[in-house]
């Protein structure tokens, strides 16, 4: 099921992620700003497309301003923001 | 074993994350009042993915869901169920009906998961003046139920007085809860003192509550954990007093007598199992007899 | 005879100041400071250029400094911290020779045996009167402490106090005295004092910074080293400062004691000074106006110069009657290396100040750190610079477990004998990573922008440009 809006979740507190996710047409593009780019970039990455993966979500436009969230937190903010993105407008 | 249990704001990542090293002998996730409406699913997912991601050895979790009166609570049980919080904080539990409703959910979770009947234990949270009047009941409601849990604030607000330091206003509502518990055979938690910056009265708050009866003490604030647990603490006196109750019964025992004294008082079963309890806890604790 | 001269440019032409020598400043003003930069730009107008600037700290209010090295007015730099936003363009490498980072006690060390000469020092004095006595205790812009500028004071050619107070001579209970000063220049305002010292120094509300300072305190208490004499040092850090308080009731409880509180000072250790708990503090910058008032009317808190406070090469300094201090890292490494240099991506933004020091000195130096700051573990392998070696730090508190030094075996016996939860540093790095992950190596240049020389003169470790 794909996402049908716009939706947020999480904060820009830190130790936390704020994710945004809005409906696409041609597979996952994914936007990252993140304190600890170069330490952890890449895994912020794998965990977001794992997460979208599992949801099954196949097309989306992901954008993240991480604040140094572990890996559990952003799997939650990604989560939840897929699921308010699926609900009817 | 819980002397202190510390709440935990269910959407805030930087404490769920550090729960564990605040030196509460348990948490509680706190999906109810410490979360706003429009973040009730946002903080489900992310306290379901602490209490599956993190390290909680150690310390018990415990969750506060939604009340039953809401549109939350069954989708709260739904998330952390699988993940086998020891305790479900369940709010304004004003009838044995409200925890039965929550009582059934969970077996009917309990079932799906493959999970023994009663893994989770369920602990209503007495707020409201019809929950007080009813405690005893409420208490005896189910198996599952393993303590009660007294919330002072929304109980002033519905006994229409004003909360204060002392607690004369809920003097009653202690008593009675400790009363109800133990009548029941479970055991009791008292509400948190509030005033973060007050350090003497969180030490006369938490000693009231000891001296009630109360098997520990809840806290809002990581700061009065190591108080609370210092207070529920069994002294040295107490555990070494405890041993020596237990030598004294091996002791008649082996005599073949049957009534036996200390220090002039009569060691009778209350006794016997107060001093249980002592060295069990002291146990947990690691707090060994004084051999002095 | 008088040493009063109309202006900062007379006092550089008449000082003799030329191309290629060594200028001065202390940094008691800190981010409130206005000489550095008066200075440098009165110096750069007279056309001077090669210059070394020997500054005892350097803090983001200096960032003009970074268009004089650009300009070819400055080519070398001493410094023992420099912080992070001034940092982040020192580490670009527009300096043409490596910035020489010292400490604390290394710094004067070296002023004083000729190793690193001074000029001209220039001297930032908040009251002076015309013969130059000075000190920082008095006057609008008042700092406390004077510690740092007693060695530039004392070593180099040629002296200018710069002051906004100049009082009538001869001023009573002064710091630096005249026999050292050459010239006396007042200017409007030598800084600005809300940026000079805070108003108070807050002990943290952060949880997890708590639970540290409560085991830092706890450590300290089952260390043996808490009874009658006993003394002490901590930083201005949240957690530190919170470790300090619970040490304050320990003290009170016990009715112990303790001989001095050592460092740079805040209200909370006059506050310690006032309820009994020290006889004396020894002080040698203050960081806050407690603190500043507190030196001002209190005899049993004293002025000490850098020199008395931990140069390795004094007839003996206070770091070695220290028993206890307690510090902070950005990282440390399993063999108990820390860094206060360089950040995550290794940018300067910071330095040793007195962190190795006192490391050196006391009997129990701590380390107060998180396990992790925004998902970066605080244990590495490897620590990508270091600050202070390992065999200086005995025990790391973190919120997760005290790990101890192997070196120190009996400690660790009198920890765990206090029930405390001593984990090993390897455990500690494992278990910090299973939450955060293992971050990827930051990949650093090859231009060596900074040296690290440690408190005895040795070539510690290189900071080279971030990529």
């Amino acid at each position: 099921m794909d996402i049908k809006k716009r939706a947020a979740a999480g904060t820009m507190e830190s130790s936390d992620a704020y994710v945004e996710i809005e409906p696409a047409s041609q597979g996952v593009s994914l936007e990252l700003e993140s304190v600890v780019l170069n330490q952890f970039g890449e895994q912020i990455r794998q965990t977001v497309l794992s997460v979208l993966a599992q949801e099954g979500v196949e097309n989306a436009k992901v954008r993240i301003i991480d604040r140094g969230a572990l890996e559990c937190v952003i799997r939650a903010r990604v989560e939840a923001a897929v699921c308010r993105g699926r609900e009817e407008a | 074993m819980r002397r202190s249990m510390l709440f935990l704001p269910g959407n805030n990542p930087n404490l769920l994350i550090n729960g564990n090293c605040l030196g509460s002998d348990a948490v509680i996730f706190d999906l109810e009042d410490a979360v706003a409406p429009d973040q009730k699913d946002a903080a489900r997912i992310l306290v379901r993915n602490t209490m599956r991601y993190m390290d909680f050895r150690g310390v018990e979790m415990i969750v506060r869901i939604n009340s039953i009166d809401t549109h939350y609570w069954k989708r709260d049980l739904d998330e952390v169920m699988p993940y086998k919080p020891s305790l479900i904080l369940l709010p304004k539990t004003g009838t044995p009906a409200d925890a039965l409703a929550a009582d059934e959910y969970m077996t009917a979770l309990e079932q799906k998961l493959g999970f023994e009947k009663n893994t989770v234990g369920l602990m209503p949270l007495i707020e409201t003046a019809l929950g007080v009047e009813n405690s005893f009941a409420i208490a005896s409601a189910t198996k599952r139920i393993q303590a009660l849990f007294l919330g002072a604030e929304d109980l002033t607000a519905d006994l229409q007085c004003k909360r204060t330091k002392e607690g004369r206003e809920i003097e009653y509502a202690r008593t009675r809860l400790v009363t109800a518990a133990r009548a029941a055979g479970v055991d009791v938690y008292d509400t948190p003192f509030t005033d973060v910056n007050d350090d003497e009265g969180i030490v006369k708050d938490a000693e009231l509550a000891k001296a009630l009866g109360f098997t520990g003490k809840s806290s809002i604030s990581p700061r009065h954990v190591e108080v609370i647990n210092r207070v529920f603490t069994p002294t040295q006196k107490e555990i070494d007093y405890a041993y020596e109750v237990m030598d004294a019964i091996a002791e008649a025992k082996a005599q073949g007598k049957g009534a036996i004294a200390l220090y002039g008082k009569m060691v009778d079963a209350p006794i016997v199992a107060r001093a249980q309890r002592t060295i069990a806890t002291a146990e947990a604790l690691g707090i060994r007899r004084d051999m002095v | 005879m008088s040493k009063v001269v109309n202006s900062i440019r007379e006092a550089v032409r008449l000082a003799g100041l030329k191309d290629g020598m060594t200028v001065s400043f202390h940094h008691h003003l800190r981010n409130g400071d206005y000489v550095l930069n008066m200075v440098m730009e009165e110096i750069a107008a007279l056309g001077i250029r090669d210059l070394c600037v020997n500054a005892s700290s350097l803090f983001d209010v200096h960032l003009p400094l970074t268009e004089h090295i650009r300009n070819g007015v400055v080519t070398n730099l001493i410094s023992d911290y420099i912080s992070g936003g001034i940092g982040r363009v020192l580490s670009t490498g527009i300096l043409p020779n490596p910035i020489q980072f010292r400490t604390h006690g290394g710094r004067p060390f070296d002023i004083s045996t000729g190793k690193t000469p001074i000029d001209v020092a220039f001297i930032a004095a908040p009251t002076a009167d015309p013969m130059g006595n000075c000190s920082g205790k008095y006057g609008p812009s008042a700092c406390g402490s004077l510690g740092y500028a007693f060695a530039d004071a004392m070593y180099a050619k040629k002296v200018v106090v710069i002051t906004d107070n100049l009082v009538p001579y001869p001023m009573q209970d002064f710091s630096i005295s005249e026999n050292y000063v050459d010239y006396v220049v007042t200017v409007d305002a030598i800084g600005n004092p809300k940026g000079i010292v805070s108003g108070t120094t807050k002990i943290t509300r952060d949880p997890v910074g708590l639970v540290m300072a409560a085991n830092a305190a706890k450590v300290i208490q089952a260390s043996g080293l808490l009874k009658d004499g006993f003394s002490f040092q901590t930083g201005a850090g949240g957690a530190t400062l919170a470790a300090a308080k619970f040490l304050k009731d320990i003290m009170l409880k016990e009715g112990i004691q303790g001989s001095f509180g050592l460092g740079g000072i805040t209200g909370y250790m006059v506050d310690m000074l006032r309820s009994g708990c020290f006889r004396s503090l020894m002080d040698v910058q203050c960081f806050d106006l407690k603190a500043v008032e507190s030196i001002r009317e209190d005899p049993r808190h004293q002025e000490i110069s850098a020199l008395q406070y931990a140069s390795p090469g004094s007839k003996s300094a206070v770091v070695d009657s220290l028993d206890v201090v307690l510090l902070g890292a950005t990282e440390i490494d399993t063999d108990f290396n820390v860094n206060v240099h360089t950040d995550s991506n290794g940018y300067i933004m910071g330095g040793s100040g007195g962190h190795s020091d006192t490391s050196a000195g006391a009997k129990l130096s701590m380390i107060i750190a998180p396990m992790f700051r925004a998902r970066l573990p605080i244990v590495t392998d490897r620590v990508s610079c270091i600050s202070t070696p390992g065999r200086d730090i005995d025990v790391l508190v973190t919120q997760g477990g005290i790990a101890v030094n192997p070196k120190n075996g009996e400690l660790t016996q009198r920890l765990k004998a206090a029930g405390l939860p001593i984990v090993d540093i390897q455990e500690l790095k494992e278990k910090t990573e299973r939450l955060t992950g293992k971050p990827a190596p930051v990949p650093k240049g090859d231009q060596v922008v900074a040296q690290v020389i440690g408190r005895n003169g040795d070539l510690l470790d290189q900071i080279y440009k971030p990529l």
